[in-house]
């Protein structure tokens, strides 16, 4: 267990301001109930998302570098946590880039200093997941320590996304064995909730891609690869679909409706952020973890299996 | 078969005869189909340099066609005309017209990165994708796509304030591709969502909506910004000759002008 991981840098991002509410009151939530520190990063900009780096992918680096170097040179963090796969991997790209490229260094150097603040130097400060955060801080003996609703009977399907394991080179500490995190076969989720008493299903789509960078610009896409998606679960059993990404979770809440209206093909699956469900395994109530503020109603589901 | 060979067996290149003999021996029957012969002489020898001087695509030379790619492709599996490794091989030969044949599907990329794990030759083709993408867009092969229309939205709010506010990343991007806001699908989303979220809840995205989301103290990073994307897009213009194209063109437009004066 990482004690260094008890109180972390918060980057929330924008989505989690927005469409992802749920998952940053989630977040919030469980931390507190496990006595885990979150303090938000000071000023913080967007990342770029998916979308900066078809501009420039230098300045995609810069946007995550800033965040690094507040998060280090103005608040002394060593780590930064962000729930969301998009910022998550965009924080890790930009590390790589700052390590290996002289010209991405020199670009984000030049800005830095444009901007009127401190340049941001690879391996100051670690990145990490909120999957990380609580697998490395908590663990599954912890979650099973603090179980007070067990998640017994309800069986999920994890769906990591591909912001989270691909390219592999960004993440260095992944596929290291002894425990580690594969980018082939990523289960901290399905650890973390099979240690709060879920049915893990096996999922093989659990890192498909779900067409968020194009959610609405090429919509027929999307929904095609969310029908996929939620066909998949449904197949193997899942009454629920894990989620540990706001732009994957609102892109098959949405697609999930659009498949409907669109193809007339309707799914019954469950979405829910992994946040939610190991909130309701440690007995915090469904209002605190904002099911009811996901767009896909979960509230019965919750109600009839007597989670919360 | 060599990929490239893949256009000689397109329908338009088929010739079927009934009846057929050729040197004396009948030849017609399921022997009747032909692939007409054909001279390649429109290289664009420059192609894969353009394509290599736009930002993802530096390092399509390592490529060896081994077609991992193409395999791990999340589009292709949707549309199999959706084929990197064929793309990437059109570029590296220079067949630029058979390239654009694909024009309006390359965009099509999700960024997946399923190609660029898979890639053991660290092509990126990711990247090359998006540099494929752009490249038709400032040759004026193609309009701007719905994609790189909304990365623009996007990376506009961005520069501007910070920070996204995606209301109003929806609205401006509907509104640049001219497409209605009011799509079934979108209005049923509403609809459930109003049901059941709380009030609380849509009061602050009604919220967010009027007072735009920003960093604070983000004006130099802007104006830092803003610098650094005209110098980019200088560098884009001229690694692709854009700008000795339009002055071409200005030149034969001003002797054309000449001429016709003169008659």
């Amino acid at each position: 267990m990482k004690d260094k991981y008890q109180k972390v840098a918060y980057y929330p991002g924008c989505a989690l301001e927005g469409t992802g509410h749920a998952y940053n009151r989630s977040t919030k939530a469980v931390g507190r109930e496990l006595g885990l520190d979150l303090v938000e990063v000071k000023n913080w900009n967007c990342c770029g998302a998916m979308e900066v780096k078809n501009i420039d992918p230098k300045l995609q680096t810069y946007l995550s570098s800033r965040v690094m170097s507040i998060a280090v040179n103005e608040m002394g963090f060593d780590t930064v946590m962000a729930p969301c796969n998009g910022c998550y991997h965009n924080l890790k790209k930009a590390e790589y880039d700052l390590a290996t490229d002289e010209d991405s260094a020199a670009v984000v150097d030049r800005l830095s200093t444009k901007a009127g603040h401190a340049t941001y130097q690879a391996g100051d400060i670690e990145t990490i997941h909120a999957l990380d955060w609580i697998m490395h801080s908590i663990g599954e003996d912890g979650i099973r320590d603090r179980l007070k609703n067990s998640l017994q009977g309800v069986k999920v399907a994890n769906y990591y996304g591909c912001m989270y394991t691909r390219p592999r080179h960004i993440f260095p500490e992944k596929d290291q064995g002894n425990g580690s995190e594969s980018t082939s076969e990523p289960h901290f989720m399905d650890d973390l909730l099979a240690a709060a008493g879920a049915e893990i299903v096996d999922y093989p789509l659990k890192t498909a891609c779900c067409g968020g960078a194009h959610t609405l610009s090429d919509c027929d896409t999307s929904t095609k690869l969310v029908i996929n998606l939620l066909r998949a679960a449904e197949a193997a059993g899942a009454d629920v679909i894990a989620t540990e990404c706001p732009t994957c979770h609102s892109g098959l809440e949405m697609h999930q409706i659009r498949a409907e209206k669109r193809y007339d093909i309707k799914t019954s699956v469950k979405i829910l952020y992994f946040t939610q469900l190991l909130g309701l395994a440690l007995g915090l109530k469904p209002k605190k973890l904002g099911i009811h503020e996901n767009i896909s109603d979960a509230m019965e589901f919750v109600k009839e299996r007597r989670l919360g | 078969m060599p990929i490239h060979e893949k256009s000689l067996i397109r329908p338009e290149n088929l010739q079927t005869h009934d009846e057929l003999v050729l040197d004396g021996v009948d030849v017609s029957g399921h022997w009747s189909t032909f692939i007409q012969s054909r001279v390649v002489t429109d290289y664009n020898e420059a192609l894969e340099d353009e394509i290599a001087g736009l930002p993802g695509g530096e390092y399509i030379h390592r490529c060896w066609q081994c077609g991992s790619c193409t395999n791990s492709c999340t589009v292709n599996a949707i549309n199999p005309d959706f084929n990197p490794r064929f793309w990437i091989y059109l570029i590296r030969m220079g067949m630029e017209d058979e390239l654009l044949r694909d024009k309006d599907i390359i965009w099509q990329c999700v960024s997946c990165n399923k190609c660029t794990y898979a890639c053991p030759r660290d092509v990126v083709p990711e990247g090359v994708m998006k540099a494929t993408a752009h490249w038709l867009e400032l040759k004026g092969h193609r309009p701007k796509s719905p994609s790189i229309l909304f990365d623009e939205v996007f990376s506009e709010q961005v520069f501007a304030t910070g920070k996204i506010e995606e209301g109003r990343t929806l609205r401006g991007f509907f509104k640049r591709s001219g497409q209605p806001l009011m799509q079934d699908w979108l209005v049923e989303m509403v609809k459930r969502m109003i049901r059941h979220l709380p009030l609380k809840l849509l009061t602050a995205m009604g919220l967010a909506n009027l007072v735009r989301p920003r960093t604070r103290g983000w004006g130099p990073a802007r104006a830092a910004i803003e610098e650094y994307v005209h110098e980019q897009e200088a560098k884009q213009r001229q690694a692709l000759g854009l700008d000795e194209l339009v002055k071409a063109a200005e030149r034969n437009v001003t002797a054309r002008n000449i001429a016709d004066a003169a008659e």
